[in-house]
């Protein structure tokens, strides 16, 4: 903790002490401030909301603390929101309206249901409690209260399934691409990168359909691998890759040589161990686009809601005439935690792999 | 019968990068368990040379021969040899031991005998201490030690250097030039080194081989060279300080230099041409008292208590260094004699400026 609070005070010049707190500190601190804030903000909001109960997050509650409204089983009325009413000298009884909703209400004591008497509606208010509300998320894990449509456990591991082979099959591919485009000299070398690097200025919304041909003629249309395949290949990644490939000292190659390795050997005990830092990138870029993918997954796997993925699944929640955003945020958190651990685990490796290449 | 026994052969090796030729036909035997320095200028095509007989170039035409095989379309990682770069080339994620093995376990040799090579060399070597760090914690010799260590543990047909000691300070590079002639006495393979440094390739060669522009200028053993160069090139190059040049005419037997000195000498033909003198520093005597064949001014010297350098100059400007195996007295400025012997002249004259024969 205290090297926490160390490192968060470290001012310019100066490594562990904050001896002065000048413009550029201020500048500096205030910026990253803003920037935490843009990005933390919507996820905090997301998971704050996700522990409200359901009429807190319909009504648009805003108050962060999760407040539900106390409801009591009334005999002879059923089950009512209760309130507070508080009386002209100052006692306050718990209340539940007996009658429609006006600018002057009936109310009853919930003590003593049959004494009905009228109140202005200003002076009630809602009789709160502080409630973690947890059947936001069991409910659709668990199947209950009607979420039997919602196959969690499914979804999950069509997600993980899909995450996971996407980001082996992407990784092993550009980096052969690039270890080809950075390290052998052949006519047309700078061209086919060049091409790959282009197809980055097409959106995937134009070779939607003919990639949907595509899929449907290999036979894997409604499979998971109509998923993964087609989006194994990623410019980026080979563009990446191969930048980062080209700094790798072909004396190391020429080494292996040398020792009588195979091109394919080269490329997994030289290549590969030493492009870990790209590598480690790419597999958090690719584990972040397939996990939240929508607009493909959707298209491929919409006859077959077996085959759905998570993200697929969350559109169970949203109907036509009514969207259960309770639901949605709280599926929507357990979705954003596997991607979070990926990422706290890869990025040492992004790290540490600069610190322990360099030829000298 | 002679062509099975050598261990490589080059017939007229051509290579050319493009429009731009590099070796210009170069025809070279190498006997079994010879150390062959490759030595010249930079740019002069020895690293090239080396890179062809090592595989990782091809020629653009020629012949390899290596052990009576014709190599030419044989990988580098089958040819058998072993290389040690000059930046050393040192797998930076293995240790020590790996970067040993690595080559071994690429021919598939079995665990148990990988260990016993690694270890011998490891030992021969000192660098046992050494085996599980890796290259990044290792200081420069120490990483010396495990490229010439990688090269060992595969026991190669040809042992090939590229440059390996110039990224050690004088000190070391003294201490690993002893060291790796005495592995060559051990181990008793054929060597070939490539440096820019005339003094590697004096003290350690068998036989130096002088390259200047993709061409052989001379080959011989180290003395030979010395004594008897083929041109004024190497004459230049082999020796420090450099071979004395000072122009002149030859007519009949009759030298007569620029700077004024007349002198017969016994060339094995006379003729009627410029020529240049060429004369070692250690071949001139000097007399303080101005008595001599010339006169010079002193310009500057070295006194080093064992050998003292003089940098002389004749009126007309020619250099001339002195070297005395003893010490004298001296002052900037100052006129001394010198003397030469005609038995210590080299004459070069002539296309390519050849060394004149001489009858001694």
């Amino acid at each position: 903790m205290a090297r926490v609070i160390t490192f968060l005070t470290r001012t310019r010049g100066s490594q562990d002490r904050a001896e002065r707190f000048g413009v550029q500190d201020f500048l500096a601190y205030g910026y990253l401030l803003v920037g935490v804030l843009i990005i933390l903000i919507p996820v905090l909001w997301t998971v704050v909301t996700s522990i409200k109960s359901e009429r807190s997050v319909e009504n648009f509650d805003t108050r962060i603390l999760p407040f539900d409204q106390i409801q009591r089983e009334i005999p002879g009325f059923g089950v009512r929101d209760t309130w507070i009413y508080t009386t002209p000298d100052g006692a306050e009884v718990e209340v539940f309206r007996a009658g429609p909703a006006r600018t002057e209400t009936e109310v009853a004591p919930v003590d003593d249901p049959d004494a009905i008497f009228t109140v202005l509606r200003a002076d009630l208010q809602p009789n709160e409690q502080l409630r973690i509300a947890t059947e936001n998320y069991l409910d659709p894990i668990l199947q209950r209260n009607g979420q039997n449509n919602f196959f969690f456990g499914r979804y999950l591991f069509n997600s993980v399934f899909v995450t996971v082979m996407a980001t082996v099959i992407t990784l092993v591919i550009n980096a052969m691409a690039a270890f080809a485009l950075s390290k052998y000299q052949f006519r047309g070398r700078l061209t086919f990168t060049i091409l790959i690097v282009a197809t980055l200025l097409i959106p995937t919304s134009i070779i939607l359909v003919s990639l949907f041909f595509v899929v449907w003629t290999f036979g894997i249309f409604g499979s998971l691998w109509g998923v993964i395949i087609p989006a194994a290949a990623t410019p980026t990644g080979v563009f990446l890759l191969r930048q980062y490939m080209l700094t790798i000292p072909d004396e190391l190659l020429e080494a292996a040589r040398m020792d009588a390795a195979s091109e394919w050997r080269i490329f997994w005990r030289i290549v590969m161990p030493l492009s870990l830092p790209a590598l480690s990138v790419l597999a958090i870029l690719s584990v972040i686009w397939r996990w939240n993918d929508f607009l493909w997954p959707l298209i491929v796997l919409i006859s077959n809601p077996r085959q759905h993925t998570l993200q697929l699944g969350l559109t169970q929640f949203a109907g036509e005439f009514n969207t259960d955003f309770h639901y949605i945020l709280a599926m929507t958190v357990v979705s954003l935690i596997p991607i979070t651990l990926v990422f706290v685990w890869l990025q040492r490796f992004i790290t540490t792999g600069i610190a322990t290449t360099g030829l000298k | 019968m002679t062509e099975t026994t050598r261990a490589l052969e080059l017939k007229q090796i051509k290579k050319a990068y493009g429009a731009v030729q590099v070796i210009h036909g170069v025809d070279l035997q190498i006997e079994e368990g010879e150390f062959v320095v490759f030595v010249g200028p930079s740019g002069c095509g020895k690293s090239t040379l080396l890179r062809l007989i090592a595989g990782l170039d091809d020629p653009t035409s020629g012949d390899i021969v290596l052990k009576g095989r014709r190599v030419n379309n044989v990988p580098a990682s089958e040819r058998g040899l072993s290389m040690v770069f000059q930046s050393y080339a040192l797998y930076p994620h293995m240790s020590v031991r790996s970067n040993l093995s690595f080559g071994l376990e690429n021919i598939r040799m079995p665990k148990e005998e990988i260990r016993e090579r690694v270890d011998a060399a490891a030992k021969l070597l000192q660098i046992d201490q050494l085996l599980e760090r890796r290259p990044g914690q290792l200081s420069g010799g120490q990483r010396q030690r495990v490229a010439i260590g990688r090269a060992i543990v595969r026991e190669p047909v040809i042992f090939l250097f590229d440059e390996p000691l110039s990224n050690l300070d004088a000190e070391l590079r003294l201490q690993m030039r002893v060291e790796i002639s005495q592995l060559h006495d051990q181990l008793g393979n054929t060597m070939i080194y490539v440096t820019h440094d005339q003094v590697e390739a004096m003290t350690m060669a068998d036989r130096i081989v002088v390259l200047r522009a993709g061409r052989i200028e001379q080959v011989g053993r180290p003395l030979d060279l010395y004594n008897t160069p083929a041109n004024k090139f190497v004459a230049g190059f082999i020796g420090a300080p450099q071979m004395n040049f000072l122009r002149g005419a030859l007519d009949g037997r009759v030298l007569t230099l620029e700077s004024g000195v007349v002198r017969e000498v016994p060339v094995a033909e006379a003729g009627r041409m410029p020529v240049t003198l060429g004369v070692r520093p250690e071949s001139i005597g000097v007399s303080l008292e101005g008595e001599g064949d010339a006169q010079v001014t002193v310009r500057n010297f070295e006194q080093l208590g064992s050998v003292t350098y003089i940098y002389t100059a004749f009126a007309n400007g020619e250099t001339l260094t002195v070297q005395l195996p003893r010490q004298i007295p001296l002052k900037r400025g100052q006129t001394i004699g010198i003397t030469f012997e005609t038995a210590a002249f080299h004459l070069f004259g002539g296309e390519g400026e050849r060394a004149l024969p001489m009858e001694r």
